[in-house]
């Protein structure tokens, strides 16, 4: 049977949007944050993939249709940004400050921990860019001499973790204005956590859309002063 | 307005943003050149509200599930990870924690002192 879905083109995304299905019922049904559906999701397909003995490569095949489509999403985000214009305009220096604050902070928090752990150079800059979009964050740690092969799994751990845990984290810090929410997700955790702000409500959604392109243009100005540190 | 016109504009749009990530030396990717110029074709009447709202709609909708393939991966990149782990996700965790209460205190801070500026707190 393995052979057969080893070869399947339409494997990996049947696998992939069953498994996200059964995600949200069971996150319907229990209402826990850590039960996340996107979460299960890629649980469950690790988990199939493996009793099946299909490899990455193989379920990939199929699957890479659904990234292929983060594209057109990462421009569809400019709509709900535009319905949400007047209140960016009349808020933009508020939600601009915010922006650089969470972007300094990124730099400035992986390189003390970095200097705190002992990191040498190429693990420090591996870490700098990862809060933000991968396809920005990939690029830079290759520039500055980070292993790209570790970037991305620590961006998308980023991403999830503030997808997961954005509502525990919102009372924690008491972020209760909308605009504050969608700046702080998107500032730390990118698309991933912009599809959680956009659960919360469109305003949530639209300055987290804003986040990811600010936050990543920001941190490509600014990592390359941060990037000689160590 | 049908769905295939809206996902051609939203297509097209990507493509334009593919055209700018090559002419222009930056490490910025497509999809945001896309949002930007989409951004902008919105506010400049080019592209319309109503021929692209029910696609991206959708689109933003379907989003959480373009991510799986990419966390299905996460194992993939063990052998890479495995002797730094520790520090690794020590590291990841707090400066997200760190980022999320920064930026979103800073923007509560200074939204607040604005409504209460104007009155209307």
């Amino acid at each position: 049977m393995s052979e057969w879905l080893s070869q399947s083109l339409f494997y990996g995304a049947a696998i992939s949007l069953l498994a996200y299905e059964a995600g949200l019922l069971i996150n319907r049904r229990f209402k826990l944050a850590i039960l996340n559906p996107i979460l299960l999701a890629a649980i469950a397909v690790i988990g199939v993939n493996a009793v099946l003995g299909i490899e990455y490569e193989r379920y990939y095949d199929g699957a890479k249709y659904l990234s292929y489509l983060l594209t057109p999403a990462t421009v569809s985000l400019a709509v709900p940004l535009y319905e949400q214009f007047s209140l960016l305009k009349s808020n933009w220096k508020a939600i601009l400050t915010g922006l650089l604050a969470g972007v300094l902070a990124s730099l400035v928090s992986v390189w003390l921990f970095s200097l705190l752990f002992g990191l040498d150079h190429t693990m420090y800059v591996t870490l700098l860019p990862k809060s933000i979009t991968s396809a920005i964050g990939i690029s830079l740690s290759e520039e500055f001499g980070g292993i790209a092969a570790i970037t991305a799994p620590v961006i998308i751990l980023t991403g999830i973790l503030g997808n997961v845990m954005a509502d525990f984290l919102f009372r924690l810090f008491r972020i209760v204005h909308p605009i504050a929410r969608g700046i702080g997700l998107g500032a730390a955790s990118h698309a991933l956590g912009t599809v959680r702000a956009i659960e919360h409500g469109p305003v949530e959604g639209a300055m987290s859309s804003l986040a990811i392109a600010v936050a990543g243009l920001m941190t490509v100005v600014l990592a390359s002063f941060f990037a000689p540190l160590i | 307005m049908t769905f295939l016109r809206q996902f051609a504009i939203i297509a097209g749009v990507s493509c334009l943003g593919e055209g700018l990530r090559a002419l222009i030396p930056l490490q910025i990717p497509a999809s945001i050149y896309g949002l930007v110029i989409m951004l902008l074709c919105l506010s400049f009447g080019i592209i319309r509200l109503e021929n692209v709202k029910s696609g991206a709609k959708f689109l933003i909708e379907i989003m959480p599930v373009m991510f799986i393939p990419a966390i299905v991966e996460l194992p993939e990149a063990w052998p890479q990870l495995a002797p730094v782990w520790a520090p690794v996700v020590i590291i990841t965790v707090l400066t997200t924690f760190i980022v999320l209460f920064c930026a979103g205190r800073v923007t509560q801070f200074l939204l607040r002192r604005q409504e209460g500026r104007n009155g209307h707190e």
